[in-house]
This record gives structure tokens, C-alpha cells and sequence, in this order.
């Protein structure tokens, strides 16, 4: 047993996420965690596990799969998945493609098309409330989104008709057919994501630590050959020490030249780190200005 | 053991907020070189020679297009000392909600004033809804002083006109520091100026990362708003019933004596759990599950609360309400009241008062509040609720006043909490009614 002492960050950040999840079981009828592997919504499984011990989660996973997966990560989703008995629920980009109802970017990157599959999921399975690792810090349009965010029946982010968020009073009141994103690491750090693992001693996909990999260099981050294609003309294959600090669509995530090979050293490398993680590893945020507002606008995460 | 201060930045139009508050990123290193490419690369496009620092914070289309602030922007910034979350909330008089919405959970108030323009009405408002929420400390921040040639005299004019404002408000004078700054130039923000050599005080950064947090309320009364009944029903916890939640206010310890309200009932804490073990007690702020000694009937919404200084239960309660809503209020409105983890129906019965904004004084019964208005109303429940004064517990005193029909969030709601009055300045009350009510006293923030 041990006595109370005041929180420190950490503990805050835990302690507020934590009381997001017990928001939404009470006052959502169907509530869904997005859950791809990568580390942001593995962490954020980690705090739902810790917000209802010990009964289970009551919710299950839904992961928008767009079909250019790093096999590590699909692995550690899987096995993730059985380890705490929930039901994971996954849309297919694929097989939207297959049927004709979306079209193949000529970039190849897949990550604008997880909208409507997404969309259709939550209307679908009729969820009313989604659960995302979505951070503030990640991004200028994030760094303007509510904890509980409504959603029009089109799956629409409207920032100029956003509720207040006052105190730590949510107001998830929707109309049939609306939907509530919720953002339990809004106010987390990519630091504070970094050394909450190391604390809790979460496990995480191999390929954010330093490994072995074949890249070749386009537009200035290094990328790995996959389903989605390989280097073109005068692209040059190299082996190199590399490791992920995010993971999304393989063709437009890049990995970083890193010996990080465990969790200190990457702790180490985020604080010394002079990019930011969206800025050097996503190709589809170098897009615009407001690529991520738009995306968002379209009901995107 | 690193600490954390939440912060709420206000200011009016054009003071230069969002520049002071990229200038505290930038300075701080806390703009990672990609961004700061991209702020130079919008800058150059925009036709400037120098960046643009607003341009990291102003986040949305419309707000670049328009060059203004549109809604609240969190940011994030840690020195060795302390990590900050920063509400980055707009100056613009329409949207006065969003300093309602930064200050609800801010420990530091930081307000801008222009040092040619000196402290405006919309300082003065700003610094009364900061004091009304309870936002226990405030920084001026006497910018563009460069453009009043880091003069002495009138940077001293503005601190003690603005003090004196604070003061009225029910602060006390160390809770409140004026510091000459130049978002940007930089001057008195993170690097110490050589061009205030009058000026011997902390810079912005520096006041930022000493002054004391107030803690959370750990010897306030225990006040545990239920959110969630943890029933695992499984072969290794088959009788387990817990009651899991944040605590609002105060500490609990295994073997208290505890209230569950509005029933009423009585019982025993036997258990304080978290995943990681059980706890012996715990404080305001942490999230855990109580195991009590009775089988009782608890669910969402219900309070546990010490026995030995229980909150209020009433169905009848004054309050002053931020009115958020373009929807304006009028007496005999049907509305819902979440309060804690409970949601009512309720009825604002009177409107007792309106606080004027232009003359800083207040209006008794009005015939409505509009947006942006605040008021001092009467408010009756369909149920009886457990609440304390909100300039006592800021958790368990607030309350969201929601549109029954659509679900929009209303008003901010504060039991109690009288409305701020300030010395110098006439009720606006016509006809020269010099008696005031009690309930026109001083709002008292923090502890």
C-alpha cells in the first residue's frame, strides 16, 4: 500500500485520460477505440485497460486498414488484440478499391482515402463515440480540437461551430446520425507519449527501435519497399540503421536514421530532436498549409 | 518531479498575443525546425522580411486569411523547470467565450495590453472574468513598449492603474505582476532587455517557471462525483462492485466515513483501487475506483462526499452564468444542468442581475442575457443536487447549462459566485440606487 502524494505530469496526463474513458462508458451506448498498433493508440488501449480494472474494456477496436502495412505492426496488433480478448473491427481501403467506390491516388499514398471507409464503419456498426490517439501537439489545425469533438452525420469537423470544453465537464449531447470523436492524449506531448512507456513499460511494434532496413530516399525521407511500390529511377536502394517514429501508410511514412535501439535512446533522440514527428516522417501532411485542417474538415481523424 | 502549470492567455485584438505567444515558443526552443521552416516560407509568401511568429499558432484557414485568432489553441512547451500547457484564447469581443473556456482550467492568467493604449475596458473585462472563474493568479504583460521608446513613466502608469483594477477584484497584490515586453523583439520574454535597465524584475519565462502553483484542493472536503460502476462479473472478481471516478476535491482514506448524495445514504470506504495496486488514500486529481462496506444502490451521476461536511442538496440555487449562446436567455427557460457526472432538467426561473460589460458594473433584472453576456440568475431543478459555492470548490461549483433540443452547450454555469464588482466604477443601475445587495461583493479567487 502507498499513501497519496501529488501527481506529477504524468500521473496528470494519466489520471485525465483515464477519466475520459469513464465519461464516455457512461453516457455513450456505442463507443470504439481506433487501434492501428502504432504507438499512440497502443498507449491509448494501455489507459482504457487501466480505466476499468478489473472488468475488461468495454468497447471494441476498429482499425482502417489501408492495406500498406508494415507486417511488425499487424503482428503486435493481432497479438495485442488477443492478449486482452477484444473484438477488433477492420475497414478494408482495399476493398473499396476492389469494388470501384475509391480510385487509387496517382501519388500512391492511401491515407486520404481512410476517410470513407472510416465514415462508413461508424455509420455502419452505428458507433457514437471514437476514441482516437489524436494529439495537440502534433499539428497547428489539432492544437484547436476539443477533447470531445461532435461530428456531423457526414462525419464533418466544423471548428467554427465547436462547443466550449469548459472544466472537465464534456458535453457529448449528439442528434441521431452525429457522432462524438474523443482525444484522451490531447494533452500529451510526443515526449510525454515516449516517457509514459518507458514507465509503464509498455511494449511497442519493433520498428520504432533501431533495426536493419533496405530504403531508398525520395523528397527527402527515407522509405521502404512494400506492396505499394519500390524505388523508381534513379532512386538507389540502401541498407541502413533506421527506425520509425510514426507508423501509418507505408508509402508515405518514412523511418529516420537512428541507433535508438531502445526506449532511453529514443527518449534521448525525441528530446534532442529538432523536427517535428508529422514533419519528418509524413509525406501527406508536407502537402499544404492546412493539409491536416482539410482532411479534418472531410472527417478524417 | 516535474510540475505543471496550465496557463490562459487573453488580450484585445491586435495586442500582439499570438506573437508573444509564438515568441515564448520560439525562445523556448519549443518550434521544431520544420515548422519553423514553414512559418518562414509562409512569411516570405505573405510579402514579409521577418517571420511572422503569429503564424504558429494561428492554426485554422480563415484565422491566416484574416490574421486574427478565431478559436482557443492549446499549446505545449516544457523548460527543465516546468511543463506548460498554454490557452491560447482570441481577444476578439464576440468571442469572449473562449477566455471563459481557457480560464475555466487555468492556474496563471496572463492579459496583454498594448503600452500606447495603456489598460482598455476589454482589459478590465478580461481581468473580471478571469477573477469570476477563479483563476487564481494574473500576469499583465505591457507590450509593444519598444513603440513607447521603453519609457519608464508609462509603463509605472500602467501597472498601477492595472493593480489597482486587480485589487478591486478581490487579488491580492502578490498574486498579480506587471512585466514591459516586446513580443516582437523579444525584450523581457525569455531573454532579459538591455533596453528597460529600469525594469528589475522577472522576465515573462522566468515569472512563468517561479511562481507557485496553487495545489489542487487536497484539504478541501472530499467530493467524488461517481462516473462509472466497475463490474467485472468474471471467475476471478465474481462480487467485485466499484465506484470509479476523479477526485474532485479533498482526500480520501481507506476507513472514512462517506455520504453518498442526493439519496443521503452512509457507508464505509474499505478499498481505494487503481490498476497499478490499492491505494491507502487519495487526492484531488486522481483517478480510482472506491470499494465501500454496504451493498448500496450507486450509479452515474450520484456524489460521494465525507460525511462530516456534505455539500448542499438543493433543487433551488443561485448562479452566475456565462451566457455562450447566440440562443439569448429569458426568464422561465427550460434547460438541462450537468453538474458533476449528473445531467438535469432544470428551470432558470429569474434573471436577477446582468454585469455590464462596457461600464463594469451590474443590471438588475434584465429582460435577457445574450451571447457573451454574464448574469446572476435563479435556477430551480427537476431533481435536488448536491453543489458547493463555486469560489469554494471550482470542481463541484460549476455546471453546463445545455440546450435540451440541439445539445449545444448554453453557459458556464458557477454556484453562487457573485458577480465581479469594481471600485471606482458606478452601478449602472439608473436613477442613482446606491444600495447594493450582498451578493455584489467581491468574487474572491483561489485559495
Amino acid at each position: 500500500m502507498t499513501t497519496a502524494t501529488a501527481l506529477d505530469t504524468l500521473g496528470r496526463l494519466e489520471s485525465e485520460a483515464i477519466h475520459i474513458f469513464r465519461e464516455v462508458a457512461g453516457e455513450f451506448d456505442r463507443p470504439v477505440i481506433l487501434f492501428s498498433g502504432g504507438k499512440d493508440s497502443t498507449l491509448l488501449l494501455h489507459l482504457a485497460v487501466k480505466a476499468f480494472w478489473p472488468a475488461p474494456v468495454p468497447f471494441p477496436l476498429l482499425h482502417v486498414d489501408t492495406g500498406h502495412n508494415f507486417d511488425e505492426v499487424i503482428e503486435f496488433r493481432d497479438k495485442v488484440v488477443a492478449q486482452h480478448g477484444l473484438r477488433l473491427e477492420v475497414a478494408k481501403v482495399q476493398d473499396y478499391i476492389d469494388d470501384g467506390r475509391l480510385a487509387e491516388r496517382p501519388d500512391g499514398t492511401r491515407n486520404p482515402l481512410q476517410t470513407v471507409p472510416l465514415l462508413d464503419a461508424i455509420t455502419g456498426h452505428k458507433f457514437d463515440a471514437v476514441f482516437g490517439g489524436g494529439r495537440r501537439d502534433e499539428e497547428r489545425a489539432r492544437a484547436k480540437e476539443r477533447i470531445f469533438s461532435l461530428r456531423n452525420s457526414f462525419g464533418q469537423w466544423e471548428p467554427r461551430r465547436q462547443r466550449p470544453e469548459l472544466w472537465n465537464l464534456y458535453n457529448g449531447r449528439h442528434r441521431p446520425g452525429e457522432h462524438v470523436r474523443v482525444f484522451p492524449l490531447s494533452n500529451w506531448t510526443e515526449l510525454d507519449v515516449w516517457h509514459y512507456i518507458a514507465r509503464e513499460g509498455i511494449e511497442l511494434p519493433s520498428i520504432y527501435y533501431a533495426h536493419r532496413r533496405e530504403v531508398y530516399l525520395r523528397d527527402g525521407m527515407w522509405l521502404a519497399e512494400g506492396p505499394w511500390g519500390g524505388p523508381r529511377d534513379g532512386e538507389e536502394k540502401l541498407e541502413k540503421t533506421v527506425r520509425y517514429r510514426t507508423v501509418g501508410d507505408g508509402s508515405c511514412t518514412g523511418a529516420v536514421e537512428s541507433d535508438a535501439a531502445d526506449i532511453e535512446a529514443v527518449i534521448a533522440e525525441v528530446a534532442a530532436s529538432r523536427l517535428t514527428e508529422r514533419g519528418a516522417t509524413r509525406a501527406d501532411d508536407r502537402l499544404s498549409e492546412a493539409a491536416m485542417e482539410d482532411r479534418k474538415r472531410e472527417g478524417y481523424f | 518531479m516535474s510540475d505543471l502549470l496550465r496557463l490562459a492567455t487573453a488580450g484585445s485584438v491586435d495586442d500582439g498575443k499570438s506573437t508573444l505567444v509564438g515568441r515564448l515558443l520560439y525562445d523556448t526552443k519549443s518550434v521544431l525546425a520544420d515548422t519553423l521552416d514553414a512559418v518562414h516560407r509562409a512569411s516570405a509568401d505573405r510579402g514579409l522580411t521577418t517571420p511572422d511568429l503569429s503564424l504558429l499558432v494561428d492554426g485554422l484557414r480563415s484565422e491566416r486569411e484574416q490574421g486574427i485568432t478565431i478559436d482557443v489553441a492549446y499549446r505545449y512547451f516544457a523548460t527543465p523547470k516546468r511543463s506548460f500547457v498554454l490557452a491560447d484564447t482570441p481577444g476578439h469581443v464576440q468571442y469572449t467565450r473562449n477566455t471563459v473556456t481557457g480560464a475555466s482550467t487555468a492556474q496563471l492568467g496572463v492579459l496583454l495590453v498594448d503600452a500606447r493604449k495603456g489598460v482598455i475596458e476589454q482589459t478590465r473585462r478580461h481581468a473580471a472574468v478571469l477573477a469570476l472563474l477563479g483563476v487564481p493568479r494574473l500576469v499583465l504583460a505591457v507590450n509593444k513598449i519598444d513603440l513607447v521608446d521603453f519609457d519608464e513613466v508609462t509603463f509605472a502608469r500602467i501597472a498601477k492603474e492595472f493593480t489597482a483594477h486587480a485589487t478591486a477584484l478581490g487579488y491580492a497584490e502578490d498574486a498579480v505582476v506587471e512585466i514591459p515586453v516586446s513580443a516582437l523583439a523579444g525584450d523581457n520574454v525569455v531573454e532579459r532587455s538591455a533596453r528597460t535597465p529600469w525594469y528589475d524584475g522577472p522576465t515573462l519565462l522566468e515569472h512563468l517557471e517561479s511562481v507557485p502553483v496553487e495545489p489542487d484542493a487536497h484539504d478541501a472536503p472530499f467530493r467524488f462525483p461517481v462516473q462509472y460502476v466497475i463490474r467485472p462479473r468474471t471467475p476471478e472478481h465474481p462480487d467485485y462492485r466499484g465506484y470509479a471516478g476523479q477526485v474532485a476535491a479533498g482526500t480520501v482514506r481507506v476507513g472514512d466515513e462517506i455520504a453518498v448524495l442526493p439519496a443521503g445514504l452512509r457507508s464505509t470506504v474499505t478499498g481505494i483501487d487503481t490498476a497499478d495496486g490499492p491505494l491507502q488514500e487519495a487526492a484531488a486529481g486522481h483517478s480510482v475506483t472506491l470499494l465501500l462496506a454496504h451493498d448500496l444502490d450507486i450509479s452515474r451521476g450520484d456524489l460521494i462526499a465525507t460525511a462530516g461536511q456534505p455539500p448542499k442538496v438543493t433543487d433551488e440555487f443561485d448562479a452566475t452564468v456565462c451566457w455562450l449562446s447566440e440562443k439569448a436567455l429569458t426568464p422561465g427557460a427550460r434547460v438541462l444542468v450537468k453538474h458533476g457526472t449528473r445531467t438535469v432538467q432544470a428551470i432558470v426561473t429569474e434573471l436577477r442581475t446582468r454585469f455590464d460589460e462596457q461600464k463594469l458594473g451590474s443590471t438588475d433584472a434584465p429582460e435577457s442575457l445574450s451571447l457573451n453576456e454574464i448574469g446572476q440568475v435563479s435556477v430551480r431543478t427537476a431533481e435536488p443536487i448536491p453543489v458547493d459555492d463555486y469560489t469554494k470548490d471550482r470542481r463541484t461549483g460549476a455546471f453546463l447549462v445545455i440546450d435540451a433540443a440541439d445539445g449545444s452547450t448554453l453557459a458556464a454555469g458557477l454556484v453562487g459566485a457573485p458577480l465581479p464588482e469594481v471600485d471606482g466604477v458606478d452601478s449602472c443601475t439608473e436613477g442613482g440606487d446606491a444600495a447594493q445587495p450582498d451578493s455584489h461583493a467581491l468574487v474572491s479567487p483561489g485559495p
